[in-house]
């Protein structure tokens, strides 16, 4: 099982009642799944004429209370912006999963990690947020998914599921389980068919003065409270560190065995692994440096993330970068070198 | 001893709209309302409405409802209707709506088949945004973005949506009415009643009824002499009369 249908079955065990999408690679492998498995489970697998209309059948099954989710690679996600928007505004529960891909344009068909601003900063319009998830392994990309449709239903949100090309397609033993899930308000907002209570009405639009404000304030609220409690990170021997590297997702990977390697050179060297990428784990980032210390981010681009390491760095710290962008994959040496140069260690 | 001959459907409500004077959504609104109290489906009925000068349109049908993005509502509606068949699902879509932005996802809910019912409200022009041009603005009518009229070789020709639509074996039911005249008024709303009834029943399609609307304020037009224009001009452009099912 790869990575894609992984993820397909763990959203299945999720509880996910509806899966649109259209084809693009590299997740080929998960609308494939989800057409024969949906079906076996009696839900609910369209395939739809265009990303655009994914979503939003993704935002009519949301509407009427359904777990629902879609998935896709860049250029598809590209399209998906107005529904992402629009979902955001009417404070729907969404699961959308980005393999990523290269671009910009057309780009190509090998793993990136170019769409960190698209997915951290909101590509489409207005004022909202999105919470990312950023796994680095075939199992923590099938932990993701119970997560991100629990996130979704408590705080009404989009939340993404920032995968790539080689998680998607990676095999990896795994573990799948149907775990405990949050305890999650009722969606008495939900469409389904005024009986004896009043109308409900999922909308998005605002046009009484100070009316769109005071929603945008209620989401900023909502996006505080999403900041506060449920900033996921990971790090490993910081605390000694000279030189601390920064990465999400498989260039994590990557990085943990250059940072193995320079220990084993004597280099003071950790890292640090943001899992959620929004809320970003600023504080940790932060608190690392507080001591001096280099910070190197590694991203498979030519440098998103490092923008809200600095953020969170605040000029304490020099923050260095080091990325391959358009589907090249930085090597565990190309990595140890930079740690090397950084920590003005000559090259063995 | 007096007696009530005409009242208001209990799923519209009291209140007054925000159209001009003369506009056929009010119209078309009632008659969805009457359809609605009449077949006994309000508690299991979920609206979509549009884009466009009807967006507003929960604010006057007592029905559960969702304003989603510009052409999307037949993608939305398959969302839903897929995850809840036992739900009565109908969009409710202008000519800009529908008929441009839109074209690709009504064509592939009617080309899937979905079990929805579709009111196209079709006045030949963008209302909300001012008066521009649509894909079944007429030939010579003057717009916004045709000042000197619509021509052929520029704009190329009204889009008869209804005539593509029922050339898809998705399709089931197709009707295009107007609202021109009270026993026009009547036809559309027995279209609209059939449409709804032919989801009720479950039957395995889609069905849209057009409705050829009025709206004066764009066509600088008195709304007497709109329904006159509707009547005698865009009817010759778009024929009445059922064209599937």
């Amino acid at each position: 099982m790869c990575g894609n249908e992984a993820l397909a079955e763990s959203a299945i065990i999720a509880g996910c009642d509806a899966y649109f999408g259209y084809p693009i690679t590299p997740q080929n492998e998960v609308p494939a799944y989800m057409a024969r498995r949906m079906p076996e489970e009696g839900r609910i697998f369209v395939q739809s004429e265009s990303e655009l209309a994914a979503i939003n059948m993704v935002f009519g099954a949301s509407a009427t209370g359904k777990r629902a989710m879609t998935s896709s690679s860049s250029p598809g996600i590209s399209l998906m912006q107005e529904g992402i928007s629009y979902l955001s505004g009417a404070e729907l529960p969404a699961v959308v999963v980005n393999v990523m891909r290269g671009g910009p344009g057309l780009g190509n068909i090998a793993p990136s990690q170019s769409d960190y601003f698209q997915a951290t900063r909101g590509g489409g319009h207005g004022d909202y947020r999105t919470i990312v998830l950023g796994p680095s392994s075939v199992q923590e990309l099938v932990d993701c998914m119970p997560l991100a449709f629990d996130l979704a239903d408590q705080y009404r949100m989009t939340v993404m599921v920032l995968a790539d090309g080689i998680l998607g397609q990676m095999m990896e033993p795994i573990v799948l389980e149907k775990k405990q899930g949050r305890k999650l308000p009722p969606k008495d907002w939900a469409l389904t068919g005024a009986g004896c209570r009043k109308q409900n009405i999922v909308r998005s639009l605002w046009l009484p003065e100070g009316s769109l404000e005071e929603l945008n304030n209620k989401l900023l609220n909502k996006y505080k409270q999403v900041e506060k409690n449920e900033v996921l990170c990971e790090e490993y021997e910081v605390e000694d560190a000279d030189i601390v590297v920064v990465a999400y997702g498989v260039a994590a990977r990557i990085v943990r065995g250059a940072v193995s390697r320079a220990r084993e050179e004597g280099i003071k060297a950790g890292w640090i692994r943001p899992i959620t990428l929004w809320p970003f784990p600023f504080e940790q980032i932060s608190r690392a440096a507080d001591e001096f210390r280099i910070f190197l981010v590694v991203e498979m681009s030519n440098g998103q993330m490092v923008e809200d390491v600095r953020l969170a760095v605040t000029g304490k710290a020099p923050v260095m970068f080091y990325g391959r962008p358009g589907g090249g994959v930085p090597t565990v040496d190309e990595i140890l070198d930079q740690i090397r140069q950084l920590t003005l260690r000559p090259k063995t | 001893m007096m007696k009530t001959v005409f009242k208001r459907t209990p799923t519209l409500k009291d209140c007054p709209t925000h159209y001009c004077p003369g506009c056929g959504h009010g119209i078309a609104h009632r008659l969805i309302a009457e359809i609605i109290d009449e077949l006994d489906i309000r508690n299991r009925t979920i609206g979509i409405a549009p884009v466009g000068c009807a967006v507003l349109a929960y604010d006057y049908l007592d029905v559960d409802m969702v304003e989603v993005a510009h052409g999307r509502p037949p993608a939305v509606a398959t969302g839903m209707k897929r995850t809840n068949p036992d739900k009565i699902i109908f969009s409710y879509q202008g000519d800009g709506d529908l008929a441009s932005i839109g074209a690709a996802e009504i064509l592939h809910a009617g080309h899937r088949g979905e079990q929805i019912t579709v009111i196209f409200i079709n006045n030949a022009v963008y209302g909300m945004t001012g008066g521009q041009m649509a894909p079944t603005t007429m030939l010579d009518q003057v717009t916004a973005t045709t000042p000197k009229g619509r021509s052929a070789i520029e704009q190329g020709y009204p889009l008869q949506v209804s005539e593509l639509l029922a050339t898809l074996p998705g399709t089931i039911y197709i009707e295009r009415c107007a609202l021109s005249s009270v026993a026009r008024v009547r036809k559309t709303k027995k279209a609209i009643k059939h449409a709804f009834e032919l989801q009720l029943e479950g039957a395995e399609g889609m069905s849209m009824v057009e409705v050829l609307s009025p709206c004066p304020t764009y066509w600088r037009m008195s709304p007497v002499k709109a329904m006159e224009w509707l009547e005698n001009s865009m009817t010759k452009v778009f024929p009445l009369g059922r064209l599937k099912g």
